[in-house]
């Protein structure tokens, strides 16, 4: 075969399987994905569903359930009604009331229920321009 | 002294701009404008150092009056952790940035300064523009000015949280940002070249081991970013997928890419756009990672504060996309190689693929971190991918890479024959199949049949890499007559490169290896344990013996005695626990208050070779809290009289009372009173010990992972050893003109063909013919020069690298 022929075959192939790939992956991301929500959304969220909630924990609700922990979050601005939470398993080290959290599960009876090893805890210094504390 | 740190800091622009403007303009030949615009580098590299000396005295000595000390350190701050204090700030991070990129300035810029002189003043002006912006930044953005002062002057600081306050942490921030910063000089010089259309091998000689240098701050950045969560943040692992995890990954995954792909364009003038574009991939991809730490547009664990400079720093990204996109495609000419790859079977073709699959691992690494942003744009609903996504693509391009890692090594350069290959081969092929059968029959590691070819790779890449070395020093040691540990050293020692590049790829094999066993292989499990009660994990016995409290003005510790028997043998105590600290500036008054500020884990480790064995407490505070706040009533009651409390509070009450009225007294009362206080929460702290309620306990057991910690450091070393100046520059035999390094470069194509065929990777054959070309590539440098009337060549241009021999001088006959 001619070089010239052969090199574009090559390309060819290459850029079929790049193309291939790169649809999966689109494919993928989007089905794997889980929505993003805030406390406030999840309210009146239809039950199964999987959900990234970003909240921010109300000081003072948290306790121990049992072994594992309930507590109540409200919207990363602090409006909004505020919605229940249960997480089974070890919370992270900076956890505590008034931390904003990213915690993944779905809402059963109007509670949230956290998947375990899910749960994470926004550093609190790094970066901040106003101290809060 | 803050009003003259911002003086500096402003002069400190001043010259930046200066240095960038007298560049331009002596970028014609003007030999005395661009040697003061060098200079003025080095002036702007001393005054960023004078800023930071003047911000580390105001933390040295307790300087609140600066709003950075007040912000991030406090008098309590042990003085160790005063010195990084200045990082954990933003405008810290951003001087500290500043000044890396001075640094590395400089030394370019020294390092160069009698060559490539058309090209040098663009690079010079490309990294003072960027100086330039990033002083502007501390100087003209608000929130950002890290000589902004305090009036009136604070008592103390609020103190740099306590989750910081871990040694690997003083240096994971300097070395991320060294690694960030230093890819700006390989990226100022590709522009360089690029301008000026002198797109050869130069600007990559120049600044190949500024590239290495970043690359090498860069992993070991992570590494230590990793060490620091798997030890510190009671949470058991050591990679998240986090945005800024990723964000730092990404370009240290293109540098690896560059630094191949480089050498094929060194060696043989191909892949030119390609190298363009990964040099600026790489630089953006540096300047994402700053991005995404100061703007919070993705949800990250390294949370930060809403801040200004986000959109500053996306402005110049945008400028150095665009702009260096332009300048490729205008130069797209320039840069077209008129050779082909020779053979499939040969070194570059593999530093291709390798690069495909860095850059396919990058790509999908971008589109997971960043799918957040695209699904809104798409869908208008915020979504996120997880680790099991990420793992998904990642897994199958970590373990090719592993492979690749392996085949590289074992081909040569230009084309490699069945046989030789054959020859090469045989052996490692051979250890990666008898790896894989004796894993699947005496281990479970068909359980996950990614691990399992990723141990059986490793086998071949291992099994490879200890050939090449077994060979090369056997080749040595027949010319020689040295030892064979001798022979070994002389035979790294004078190919720093190609060794120290193998080293780095072992311990890349290792550390997968441990990444593979650990992540499919580990036991995890969180258990609720009473004192005395026992779990079985893995097969080792776990028996929570008794707890334990450790009380200061600071913080009180709660912990646990864990006896780890294995086999019915007791192997080892371990001591989990967790600290709560008092809000920073409360070391005194209510109890209740020690669970008012952060808590922080100390993990309980036993690392073997084989596994480690994690443990991390999560006590049960609960009970405490309630006799925290019955103490506090108590004593508040005390102090007051109230009736029902015993007779020595009436005395103290009576003390206080006259300590209100003579403020004489008051300092004796309050001694008192904080006396009291201690004493009270001692008593509380105390009764932990007699606490039956369970703690919870994570226990994880983690096969292998102490190879990922080796595997890092044996990259470490090697990166260190091909970074080292090979001895005939250190001797001073600098390689003085462009001319000479391309000779250089051309002898030492040479050598190495000589060093495969002697450790039999190029046959008789394929040497002959590769020989032949390198030869006639060589006459034609010498011709040019002869040509261009630089005089006689006489035989070798740079040091004795070679492991066999001096190349055989090359004379037109």
């Amino acid at each position: 075969m001619d070089p010239q022929r052969k090199r574009k075959i090559r390309l060819v192939t290459a850029l079929s399987v790049a193309v291939l790939l790169a649809v999966a992956l689109i494919y993928t991301s989007f089905s794997a994905s889980t929505e993003a929500k805030e406390p406030s959304q999840l309210l009146a969220a239809s039950p199964g569903t999987s959900y990234e909630m970003t909240g921010r924990v109300v000081k003072g609700s948290i306790r121990h359930v049992g072994n594992g922990i309930a507590f109540r979050v409200v919207d990363r601005d602090g409006g909004g009604r505020s919605l229940p939470v249960t997480y089974q398993g070890t919370v992270p080290d900076p956890f505590r009331g008034g931390r904003e959290i990213v915690l993944t599960g779905s809402v059963e009876n109007g509670t949230f229920v956290g998947e375990p090893e899910t749960l994470i805890t926004k550093c609190p210094s790094k970066f901040t321009t106003k101290s809060d504390g | 002294m803050a009003s003259l740190g911002g003086a500096l800091l402003a002069l400190a622009f001043a010259t930046a701009l200066g240095a960038a403007a007298l560049a331009l303009a002596g970028r014609h030949g003007d030999r005395r404008r661009i040697d003061l615009s060098r200079r003025a580098v080095y002036a702007f590299c001393a005054l960023l150092t004078a800023c930071i000396a003047i911000i580390e005295i105001a933390f040295a000595g307790d300087d609140f009056g600066f709003r950075i000390v007040r912000e991030h350190s406090s008098i309590d701050t042990p003085s160790f952790y005063k010195l990084a204090a200045m990082w954990s700030s933003q405008e810290g991070s951003l001087l500290l940035w500043a000044w890396v990129l001075s640094i590395a300035a400089s030394i370019s810029l020294w390092a160069t300064r009698n060559k490539l002189r058309e090209l040098v003043p663009y690079a010079t002006a490309v990294m003072m523009g960027i100086a330039a912006f990033f002083t502007g930044l501390m100087l003209f953005a608000p929130d950002v000015q890290p000589f902004t002062t305090l009036s009136p002057v604070p008592p103390d600081g609020t103190g740099l949280n306590p989750l910081l306050q871990h040694p690997s942490m003083m240096i994971h921030p300097p070395m991320l940002y060294s690694g960030y910063v230093a890819f700006t000089v390989p990226f100022a010089f590709a522009i360089g070249a690029l301008i000026t259309r002198r797109v050869d091998a130069e600007w990559i000689r120049a600044t190949r081991r500024f590239a290495l240098v970043a690359w090498t701050f860069l992993g070991f950045g992570l590494l230590l970013g990793a060490r620091w969560s798997y030890t510190e943040l009671g949470w058991g692992g050591y990679w998240a997928w986090d945005p800024v995890e990723n964000a730092a990954l990404m370009p240290w995954l293109l540098g690896t890419a560059f630094l191949h792909s480089i050498m094929v364009q060194e060696k043989r003038g191909m892949l030119k756009v390609w190298n363009a574009c990964l040099v600026v991939g790489t630089f953006s991809m540096a300047l994402l990672g700053t991005f995404l730490v100061r703007s919070g547009v993705l949800q990250s664990i390294h949370a930060f504060g809403d801040n200004t400079v986000g959109p500053y720093i996306l402005g110049l990204i945008g400028v150095v996309l665009i702009g260096s996109t332009a300048l490729i495609v205008s130069r797209l000419d320039d840069l077209r190689s008129p050779k082909r790859i020779d053979s499939l079977a040969s070194r570059e073709s593999i530093f291709l693929v390798n690069n495909l699959l860095l850059v396919g691992l990058t790509a999908v690494i971008f589109w997971g971190t960043f799918f957040p942003l695209i699904s809104e744009l798409f869908t208008g609903e915020k979504a996120s991918l997880a680790a099991p996504w990420f793992d998904d693509y990642t897994t199958p391009l970590a373990i090719l890479l592993v492979l690749f890692t392996g085949i590289g090594p074992l081909l040569s350069w230009r084309r490699v024959s069945w046989d030789s290959a054959k020859r090469v081969f045989r052996l490692p092929l051979a250890v990666a199949a008898v790896t894989a059968t004796a894993l699947v029959l005496g281990t479970a590691a068909e359980d996950s049949l990614w691990a399992l070819a990723l141990f059986a790779f490793a086998a071949f890449a291992l099994t490879g890499l200890a050939q090449e070395f077994w060979t090369g020093a056997s080749a040595r040691r027949r010319l020689s007559g040295e030892s064979m540990p001798e022979a070994t050293v002389g035979l790294v020692t004078r190919n720093r490169r190609r060794y120290g590049g193998y080293i780095v790829h072992a311990g890349i094999a290792v550390l997968l290896v441990g990444v593979a066993a650990s992540s499919s292989f580990q036991t995890n499990e969180d258990v609720d344990l009473r004192p005395g009660e026992k779990v079985v994990v893995d097969g080792r016995t776990i028996t929570y013996e008794k707890p334990t409290v450790a009380i200061d003005d600071e913080k009180i510790t709660l912990g646990a005695v864990l006896r780890v028997e294995e086999d019915g043998e007791v192997v080892g105590r371990l001591r989990p626990s967790q600290a709560f600290f008092r809000p920073s500036g409360q070391e005194t008054g209510l109890i209740s208050t020690y669970f008012a500020g952060e808590a922080t884990s100390e993990v309980g480790l036993r690392a073997g070779l084989g596994a480690d064995l994690w443990t991390a407490e999560r006590p049960n505070v609960a009970a405490l809290q309630r006799r925290a706040r019955l103490a506090d009533k108590g004593f508040e009651a005390c102090v007051k009289g109230e009736p029902g409390t015993p007779e020595q509070c009436k005395a103290l009450g009576a003390l206080m009372r006259a300590a209100a009225a003579n403020p004489a007294l008051r300092d004796g009362a309050l001694e008192q009173v904080t006396k009291l206080q201690g004493l009270a929460a001692e008593n509380v702290a105390e009764s932990y010990l007699t606490d039956t309620a369970p703690a919870t306990f994570k226990i994880i057991v983690n096969p292998l992972v102490t190879w990922m910690w080796i595997g890092g450091l044996i990259a470490l070393a090697g990166a260190l050893i091909a970074i080292w100046p090979t001895r005939g520059r250190r001797r001073g035999a600098l390689v003085r003109t462009e001319a000479d390094a391309r000779k250089e470069a051309k002898y030492r194509e040479i050598r190495d063909a000589e060093l495969d065929h002697a450790v039999g990777k190029l046959s008789d054959e394929d040497f002959a013919a590769v020989d032949a070309e390198l030869r006639r590539e060589a006459l034609e440098i010498l011709d040019r020069e002869n040509g261009n009337g630089n005089g006689k060549v006489n035989g070798n241009g740079g040091g004795a690298d070679g492991a066999t021999r001096e190349p055989e001088k090359i004379e037109r006959s």
